[in-house]
């Protein structure tokens, strides 16, 4: 499987940093589709966006350092999110973090050497009546035990 | 003869396997050669059915659930036959734990399609826009004032003075921001109703521009709720398209529009300050008040900022129902509250019932207990900033008065249910570690205070001179409560220090022990 995203390019940065700036406080609009585009925020486009809405550098670094959701680096192929947020910990998402971690051989927060899977915490997907639960690339599964984390897993290192 | 079948389209149905069902009816409806028509709604919120299927027949809708794969061939015949199967509920309107509750702000919510505006409207929707027009200002701020109606995001301030002190305050422009930064674990109430019902979200923050003067108003949605946002996006575009948002509303001289902006994982932005400070393209960092957003709110423009549940309470309200309202409740919590069972429980989903149920009604009889079949330890209600109570307080009324003379908090309505098997210390040291993963970092009590709590739990835990660092904790939270500028660290002490209070022999100071012995 080839990646989703586009290869870094200044022009196509530019392009996506002019088609949100009409905004009323673009900044999290521009990052964010800057990472839908690339996969991360890449360096070199904090100085484009500040010179764009006339901010400066250390403004919008501040910005896409303060949120979880902006990346530094591309992520793994694949990005399996645990909830790791109080319901899912009433539910058993404790040994499931554990069980995953094991599987995988990495800790939270981090990917396999492969390049393959990136495992995140998330703190709340709002499938609180049925924890625990994950997210796989966007995709949402509850009423998770060791099994179906299993196939979740296999899945993820496909 | 078509059979119409409606399958949630809610993310917490779509996690344990709808979307497959769909799939799967058409696969068996084809294979049987039987015409079959399927809605996609929002959920009803009875989790621990989920995939709950409906069918249309004669007597009403029949519900059938929790579905899997497997089961859909026998569903399909049963629903073709009128017949009976193992899995079937009855009328959905039926079924006790729905029956048993009051649904004004969810009537909607796992009826209708959420995507199509006609048939909001078939269900009373619009109703009370369209009264809020002809009542102007005046009217519809009277109406909410008679409603007894406090903000449903956790603070329970009176929305008819906030909506009045926007009102009065002079701007060229002003804004109507809906907080959907529903980060509180234990909480789906705000996802379920923009999944299920988005338009009751849209026509609340309309009344409440045309109550204000207000013509342009946010939606900011956590980027966690992918299909929320993809909802309220889908009902922005139709409502448009049918002159509900835009110019002249609804044939009227208001004007009034609206967009979806999406968080980036910041829990502190659920913060009505921050929330505003991210809006304007910023770090979440929270601002001191005064200045009130109300005065001086989205780009120093006055600003109603209300919860998604607030704003959905509203059309009911403004439709005649202001009274009707103010009835449900008891003492000044008025109303009805979207409550939210949810964690290691056996009964899990959404109950809207008026204030004034007891803790122990919500957990034991409609919860069911816990899912493990063990004892209830504990609950913690309000999200990672409430109380963890004990059975002992079971008796408290679910009352935003009544939960704070028990130094607690009812917050978004959600209640998380712990089995004995929980390690209340531990529970304690996550709160701490939460606010320190979260904290904006403008204010230090929060900013230190919680690695500090960390810290000290972690030497409670380990044995390391109990009793004199029990006592620095209890400093600790003392100074966060009141020295932070904002709820996460003014509130994280709540969590902590219930755990502590009611289950000190986690924290090894073993009164339990000794008083088995």
């Amino acid at each position: 499987m080839t990646s989703v995203y586009e290869v870094w390019d200044a022009d196509r940065a530019a392009e996506i940093i002019a088609t949100h700036k009409h905004h009323e406080g673009p900044t999290l609009i521009i990052l964010h589709a800057i990472q839908a585009a690339f996969g991360y925020v890449p360096e070199p486009v904090i100085p484009m966006v500040a010179d764009a809405l006339n901010l400066s550098r250390a403004e919008v670094h501040g910005v896409f350092t303060f949120y979880h959701d902006f990346r530094h680096e591309p992520a793994g192929r694949h990005v399996l999110k645990l909830c790791r947020a109080e319901a899912c910990q009433a539910a058993g998402g404790d040994a499931l973090a554990a069980h995953a971690e094991k599987k995988l051989g990495v800790t939270i927060g981090n990917t396999t050497a492969d390049g393959r899977v990136t495992l995140e915490p998330i703190y709340c997907l709002g499938l609180c009546a049925t924890a625990p639960s994950a997210m796989l690339d966007g995709r949402v599964v509850g009423r998770l035990d060791t099994n179906r984390l299993d196939a979740l897993v296999s899945e993820a290192q496909r | 003869m078509t059979i119409r079948f409606y399958v949630p389209l809610d993310a917490g149905a779509i996690a344990v396997g709808a979307d497959e069902i769909v799939l799967a009816l058409e696969k068996a409806a084809a294979q049987r050669k039987v015409a079959i028509e399927i809605i996609r709604t929002g959920s009803r919120g009875l989790y621990w059915l989920e995939p709950m299927v409906e069918v249309a027949t004669e007597q009403g809708r029949v519900a059938f659930g929790p579905v899997t794969t497997a089961d859909v061939g026998s569903v399909l015949d049963a629903a073709s036959s009128n017949g009976e199967h193992a899995l079937r509920l009855g009328i959905a309107d039926e079924i006790p734990w729905l029956k048993r509750q009051d649904r004004l702000t969810f009537a909607r919510c796992g009826v209708i399609d959420p995507r199509s505006v006609d048939d909001y409207r078939a269900h009373d929707g619009y109703k009370g826009l369209d009264r809020a027009l002809t009542l102007g200002s005046d009217g519809i701020l009277a109406d909410v004032k008679t409603s007894g109606l406090r903000g449903r995001g956790g603070a329970g301030f009176p929305t008819a003075i906030k909506w009045t002190t926007v009102a009065q305050t002079a701007g060229d422009q002003k804004y109507i921001v809906c907080n959907a930064d529903e980060g509180d674990s234990g909480t789906f109430a705000d996802r379920m109703i923009m999944e299920g019902d988005p338009f009751v979200v849209i026509e609340g923050m309309t009344i409440a521009g045309v109550a204000v003067g207000a013509t342009k108003g946010y939606i900011y949605i956590r980027s966690e709720y992918p299909h929320a946002v993809e909802a309220m996006n889908t009902a922005i575009v139709a409502a448009r398209k049918a002159g509900y948002l835009g110019n002249a509303i609804g044939g009227s001289k208001y004007a009034f529009d609206m967009d979806v902006r999406v968080g980036a994982g910041a829990y502190v932005c659920g913060e009505e300050t921050s929330l505003l400070e991210s809006l304007e393209g910023r770090r979440g960092i929270v601002r001191a008040k005064p200045p009130l957003p109300a005065h001086q709110g989205l780009f120093g423009k006055p600003t109603v900022i209300n919860n998604v549940l607030s704003f959905a309470a509203i059309p009911f309200i403004l439709n005649g129902g202001a009274q009707a309202y103010a009835d449900f409740g008891m003492g000044r919590s008025r109303g009805t509250m979207p409550i939210q069972l949810a964690g290691n429980i056996k009964n899990g989903g959404l109950f809207e019932v008026a204030f004034g149920i007891t803790l122990g009604e919500l957990v034991d009889e409609i919860g069911g207990g816990t899912a493990s079949g063990r004892p209830v330890r504990a609950v913690q209600v309000g999200g990672p900033l409430g109380a963890y109570f004990p059975r002992a307080l079971f008796d408290t009324p679910f009352d935003y008065e009544a939960f704070a003379s028990k130094d607690g908090l009812i917050g978004h309505g959600g209640i998380v249910v712990f089995d004995d098997t929980v390690d209340m210390a531990n529970q304690a040291r996550f709160a701490m570690e939460f606010c320190a993963i979260e904290s904006c970092g403008k204010c230090t009590p929060c900013r230190i205070g919680s690695t500090r709590g960390v810290e000290t739990i972690d030497k409670i835990r380990a044995g390391d001179k109990g009793a004199a660092n029990i006592a620095v904790l209890e400093d600790l939270c003392h100074t966060m409560k009141f020295g932070s500028l904002c709820a996460l660290g003014g509130f994280t002490p709540y969590p902590v220090m219930s755990a502590l209070k009611h289950f000190p022999e986690d924290f090894g100071a073993t009164p339990r022990l000794q008083a088995a012995e």
